[in-house]
């Protein structure tokens, strides 16, 4: 609906005059210039200042920095964190939403399932990570109960506070994401498609290669970079599990509390380094929702 | 749908693998909470520690005066746009969204910098502390509230019943308060309690304004303590089922979509 449809708000030179109702939203404007929009702002201002208050772009040239504990290792183990688990996470995800849709295991299930998500999929941070090492960590309930039965997972190199630990516990937030929000797509596959489909002598595999994928594909590749987005901006877990594994949510909390803090331009950076990638693919996510929305009812 | 029995149990190895994934951590801590001596002195010693209350009545309240903030701050906000501004709507949403792109990590970082020097030196004092602790909370909660509020106005005539109201002689103010959110009821509700979910047991906002909420307190048991934070990372657990199962049992009538929380 265009601006004037309710008249008085537009001139003759086509002009938009003031329109006092606008001022109805300044409480919400004024909220988030203050806490959110401002104080953003103010983080990229200080990313092109040196120590001294002069501008300079040193502080982005030093995000590629290479070494042990620097921004480049961060930034990229931060990267492939995310984007393992945000496919694994979506695969699983998949196949488990599948499994309770479309895989005639009894309905009961599929409610308990999506409820259970929503809880897991908000169950991340500090009792998260707790959970996995009284699980899996060197003394957990698990690993001394294989220990005692002659196998040492921790012998055979398996650590939870690494890399790969890390990623076994996003899963578990990154999985349950991934049925909920795949769950409306699954369900807006029609029978009629696949009946048609299979009328017409197509295999099973078929539908999935010609019909079912590429209806599926916009969702599954937004979900993807959604759950990318949702393991990106993590540090809770991680550094409640493992401080030491050298991911930008960290990284970053040091440089604020003083740990590494010798140059506070290149913290800012590295924080507008992460707020650009998170941006970009929450940005690729709603343009693929778009698309894939076509398609729903 | 007429599945092959052979499908159909591959589908069961799926959904059961899927399922231990789920329940051996919990189970895990469960069990290790036990082998306290005696079996339940995790539970008791965490109950009987003062710092567990302060901590979680802390966040209890924080997460009241969030939800009441951030309803007060939305639902005005999304009725107003909806009824006389329709081409703000976009940019209202992309707002609201923002807090998807910047991380709570990142938010924190930016409030500090802007509020520990003049003219708002709140960081401060501990109750200017509070108060950006509840601004950031209350900022994670927009894209939840907003969708909530606006799926909800989707579903009411808004403009039959402001001008209804409006014919029979009430002001803004009673629009909202006795027309808006009485038939707003349920995607109010279901906002405030994934704000609730969200914001009891967040750590790193808390963590670095330096407030003892309940977060850090179970970060700093989980560093020095055996069995007490198992069982807080079970009663964690609990509080954010009970969150999540009203929200459902919430929405059942209504046909809204469970929302969707992002990790922390």
């Amino acid at each position: 609906m265009p601006a004037s449809a309710r008249g008085a708000s537009s001139t003759r030179s086509g002009r938009r005059r003031f329109n006092p109702s606008i001022l109805g939203v300044l409480p919400f404007l004024i909220f988030a210039f203050a806490f959110l929009i401002i104080p953003a702002s103010y983080l990229v201002i200080g990313s092109l200042q040196d120590k001294t208050g002069a501008f300079t772009t040193q502080n982005y040239a030093d995000l590629t920095k290479d070494g042990v504990g620097g921004p480049r290792e961060a930034y990229l183990t931060s990267i492939e964190i995310s984007a393992v688990t945000a496919i694994a996470g979506a695969i699983l995800g998949f196949l488990l939403a599948y499994a309770v849709i479309s895989g005639g295991l009894p309905k009961a299930l599929r409610s308990g399932l999506m409820t259970f998500s929503g809880v897991a999929s908000n169950f991340a941070g500090i009792p998260l990570a707790l959970a996995f090492v009284f699980t899996l960590g060197s003394n957990g309930l698990f690993t001394v109960l294989l220990r005692d039965a002659g196998i040492n997972i921790y012998d055979s190199g398996f650590k939870l506070y690494s890399k790969f630990g890390l990623e076994l516990v996003y899963l578990y937030f990154q999985f349950p994401l991934m049925v909920l929000i795949i769950a409306p797509a699954i369900d807006g596959l029609r029978k009629d498609w696949r009946e048609a489909s299979e009328n017409m002598g197509a295999s099973t595999f078929q539908y999935w290669r010609y019909i079912a994928l590429p209806i599926l594909l916009p969702t599954l590749m937004g979900s993807t970079l959604l759950l990318f987005g949702n393991a990106f901006g993590a540090q809770a877990t991680a550094f409640q599990l493992a401080p030491l594994v050298n991911i930008a949510p960290v990284l970053i909390g040091k440089q604020m509390s003083g740990d590494v803090l010798h140059n506070p331009g290149l913290g800012y950076a590295l924080a507008i380094g992460m707020v650009a990638i998170m941006g970009v693919a929450i940005l690729a996510y709603s343009v693929l929702q778009r698309r894939s929305e076509r398609w729903m009812r | 749908m007429n599945q092959p029995k052979r499908s159909r149990l591959v589908w069961w190895v799926v959904f059961l693998v899927g399922v231990s994934y789920f329940a051996l951590p919990l189970l895990g801590t469960f069990f290790f909470s036990l082998q306290a001596q005696p079996i339940y002195a995790g539970y008791t010693n965490i109950l009987k520690d003062p710092g567990f209350y302060n901590s979680l009545l802390y966040s209890f309240i924080v997460g009241l005066i969030t939800i009441a903030v951030s309803i007060l701050i939305i639902v005005p906000t999304a009725f107003w746009v909806r009824l006389k501004l329709p081409w703000l709507r976009p940019y209202i949403e992309f707002i609201t969204l923002l807090p998807f792109v910047v991380p709570p990590i990142i938010l924190v970082f930016g409030l500090l910098n802007t509020y520990s020097h003049p003219p708002f030196r709140l960081t401060a004092s501990n109750t200017g502390s509070d108060v950006l602790l509840v601004a950031a909370y209350v900022i994670l909660s927009f894209p939840y509230m907003y969708r909530a509020v606006d799926s909800g106005l989707r579903t009411i005539d808004v403009r039959t019943l402001t001008e209804a109201s409006q014919s029979l002689g009430a002001g803004w103010v009673r629009i909202m308060w006795q027309v808006i959110f009485p038939n707003l009821r349920v995607s109010i509700l279901s906002g405030a309690f994934l704000t609730l979910a969200i914001v009891v047991g967040e750590y790193t906002i808390a963590t670095f304004l330096g407030r003892h909420a309940f977060g850090p307190y179970l970060s700093l048991i989980g560093g020095n303590k055996a069995y007490e934070p198992a069982a807080g990372s079970l009663i964690s657990f609990g509080i954010t089922w009970i969150a999540m199962g009203l929200l459902t049992l919430i929405g059942r009538g209504s046909r809204q979509r469970v929302q969707v929380a992002g990790a922390r």
